[in-house]
């Protein structure tokens, strides 16, 4: 749209860092560094982590005294500017290792045969270059498209509801959608367990359903925003050219959200492609490379990572890194697709 | 010469047969969370009747979890109560953790970086908490835990006066701290996202008032933004209890199971029902598996309550009072 005016008043954030202020912050950063690696050497505080530790605690004294040059509450301003930026990056330190951990040690569980082979001639203990993993990869798939299949529908109607319809219930679902977001995972498993497995058996179908449970209210909520971005005009516009709800419903609102919508399936995905709990209880576990999805137990990488994890001697947690380095490649190309393709429906 | 007028039409306000159908499909597809809300509650209080027959107030205040024998002639007895304590600990200590990095993350991302680095850094924020629990807890239990196993020495060496540093044998693994430590983690990304969202409702010409009167940043923020975001920090944090206490498989990975009610979170024993149902699950008899029906029924409770609660603190915080 080129029709904004482009002359509006912004509105004024007096926060906003100032150049001047990096001035101070530099042989504030320096002195510390400096006092932090004595401290170390002389202190009980040990490694990278000890380091850091020391570094913000006497970053903390060096900025408020620093500040102290101007007045009291510069000095305070200073030394909580420390503290937020600190609770920030500190929060990020275990994520680093996560990924770094991840990657790092699942390298080595990864080779080309990785992605054709299965486990069933292999076993959990069974030197690197054997097995794989393409049974819990095509399972996962399996189970996630019939999840996808029947949470993605209902996850559409229940926006429509809310943002075309806007009956009587728009409150009630809302709140029945946000509740149901808090279902813990081992719940739904233990409910689809009853409903579908007990007398039947494990198999992909229940831990579809199971997933879908813990996918539709992710979806809907998702969706909901992205129904609401849709100009009402394009609405109007539709009812004054005579077209009912149903035509409007489908012919204007949500091919004009399709980009929003493939959005809210992907993060519905990118949500339970990882969840544990209800497959320990629905789909199981097979070392068999199988399509069958409905009688046997069928294996995903979640389950393959926890039996990895439960066989637990080094190889076997090799393969599970390995495993759940896969796992964190899916679900990052799902993420980054569907911000992908929300950041499209915006422009 | 008749002219003939043209027959008036008829214009009713009533829908077309379509859009009925169309209004009741959609009505009937939506009330879908409801139906499998019901169904859930349902289903387990159906299956766990019998339990909650057979042991009463018990299965809620016994912490004795024995699935009996019949060579011993040992009767099947089922409690929760350590557990359902377990599981709180585990939660509280959380939130306990993650209260100022919430704060700080919620803070840092709305006031103290430009937008573009904001959204970079919302978008990294979003992928974590995108991260599953059972990576979380395979980090927990062979990265994590070295490292805390050496803090939680450090705390009890030098705070073990205090009674819930206390530890009866000084093994450290596998303790409550550990599992919230990794809890804590989890249950970040959401927490903070909520709470900036709050903070960033923050009235501006109040902000820009305590500016005008000579406050510096720390000072806007604690006068305006801080009082102002609580009740969002408090319900993002509500949401982040609901998520922990509802947390199976990083639990399971990183915390040992013991069956009887302890407050020492430094010790190598806590209970967690979500565990518990997972890793007794496999080998439980017909009465057993009941009883771990009964064990879901009351932690879906539990998390619904605390959700409705979160929902609430937060719904009233973005209406902005």
């Amino acid at each position: 749209m080129n029709n904004t005016i482009t002359s509006t008043v912004q509105p004024q954030r007096p926060w906003v860092n100032r150049r001047t202020s990096l001035k101070e912050t530099l042989p504030a950063i320096v002195i510390s560094a400096i006092l932090s690696f004595g401290a170390v050497n002389v202190t009980g505080l040990a490694g990278p982590l000890g380091s850091y530790l020391a570094f913000i605690l006497i970053f903390l004294v060096v900025s408020f005294l620093i500040g102290l040059r101007h007045d009291k509450v510069k000095a305070t301003d200073k030394a909580m500017t420390t503290l937020v930026f600190a609770g920030f990056f500190t929060a990020f330190i275990p994520w680093i290792s996560i990924l770094f951990t991840v990657f790092k040690r699942g390298a080595s569980a990864i080779y080309w045969g990785y992605f054709t082979h299965d486990m069933s001639v292999t076993s959990a203990d069974d030197e690197l270059n054997l097995g794989g993993l393409s049974h819990a990869i095509v399972g996962s798939g399996i189970i996630l498209l019939v999840a996808s299949a029947i949470a993605i529908p209902f996850g559409i109607i229940t926006a429509v509801y809310i943002t075309e319809i806007k009956g009587k219930l728009s409150g009630l679902v809302r709140v029945m959608v946000q509740s149901m977001s808090g279902v813990p995972s081992i719940v739904a498993g233990l409910f689809v367990y009853t409903l579908l497995v007990i007398g039947r058996g494990f198999s992909a179908v229940s831990g579809a359903v199971a997933l879908s449970i813990l996918m539709l209210p992710t979806v809907a909520r998702t969706a909901e925003e992205v129904l609401r971005l849709v100009p009402d005009d394009l609405r109007t516009s539709a009812y004054a050219l005579g077209a009912t709800q149903t035509a409007t419903t489908f012919r204007i609102v949500l091919p004009a959200a399709r980009a929003g919508l493939i959005t809210a399936s992907m993060l519905g995905m990118a949500r339970v492609a990882g969840e544990t709990a209800p497959l320990i209880m629905t789909a199981f576990y097979s070392a068999n490379f199988s399509t069958d999805f409905s009688g046997h137990p069928l294996a995903s990488l979640p389950m393959y990572i926890y039996q990895n994890f439960t066989t637990g001697t080094d190889l076997a947690l090799t393969r599970a890194w390995g495993g759940a380095a896969v796992l964190l490649g899916l679900i990052f190309i799902l993420f980054t697709t569907a911000r992908l393709a929300g950041g499209r429906a915006k422009r | 010469m008749q002219v003939t007028l043209p027959e008036r039409r008829v214009i009713t306000a009533s829908r077309r047969n379509s859009d009925k159908i169309f209004l009741s499909t959609v009505t009937a597809g939506a009330l879908s969370a409801f139906v499998i809300l019901s169904l859930i509650a349902g289903f387990l209080f159906f299956r766990s009747t019998e339990v909650f027959q057979t042991f009463g107030l018990k299965f809620i205040t016994s912490s004795k979890w024995d699935a009996g024998s019949v060579e011993d002639g040992r009767a099947a007895q089922f409690g929760v109560a350590a557990m359902l304590v377990g599981s709180i600990i585990v939660a509280t200590l959380a939130m306990v953790l993650a209260l100022p990095f919430v704060m700080g993350t919620a803070l840092f991302l709305e006031y103290y970086v430009n937008r573009r680095i904001r959204f970079i850094l919302v978008s990294i924020l979003d992928l974590m908490a995108a991260i599953p629990s059972i990576i979380y807890g395979l980090w927990g239990y062979l990265v994590l835990m070295p490292y805390a196993s050496d803090w939680a020495a450090s705390i009890n060496k030098y705070l073990g006066w205090i009674p819930i540093f206390k530890v009866d044998r000084a093994n450290f693994d596998a303790s409550p701290f550990v599992a919230s430590l990794v809890l804590c983690l989890m249950i970040l990304p959401i927490a903070s996202s909520v709470a900036r969202e709050v903070y960033s409702r923050a009235p501006q010409d109040q902000i820009t008032a305590a500016y005008a009167l000579g406050a510096s940043r720390w000072g806007a923020l604690r006068a305006v933004v801080l009082p102002f975001g609580l009740s969002g920090l408090v319900g993002g944090m509500l949401l982040g209890l609901g998520r922990a206490l509802g947390e199976t498989i990083a639990v399971l990975l990183t915390l040992n199971l013991v069956f009887e009610i302890k407050f020492q979170v430094l010790a190598s024993a806590g209970g967690n029902v979500a565990s518990l149902i997972a890793s007794r699950f496999g080998e439980a008899g017909a009465l057993e598996l009941k009883a771990l029906m009964a064990a879901g029924l009351v932690l879906f409770v539990l998390t619904l309550i605390v959700n409705f609660g979160a929902s609430f603190v937060v719904a009233r915080a973005s209406r902005g009072n």
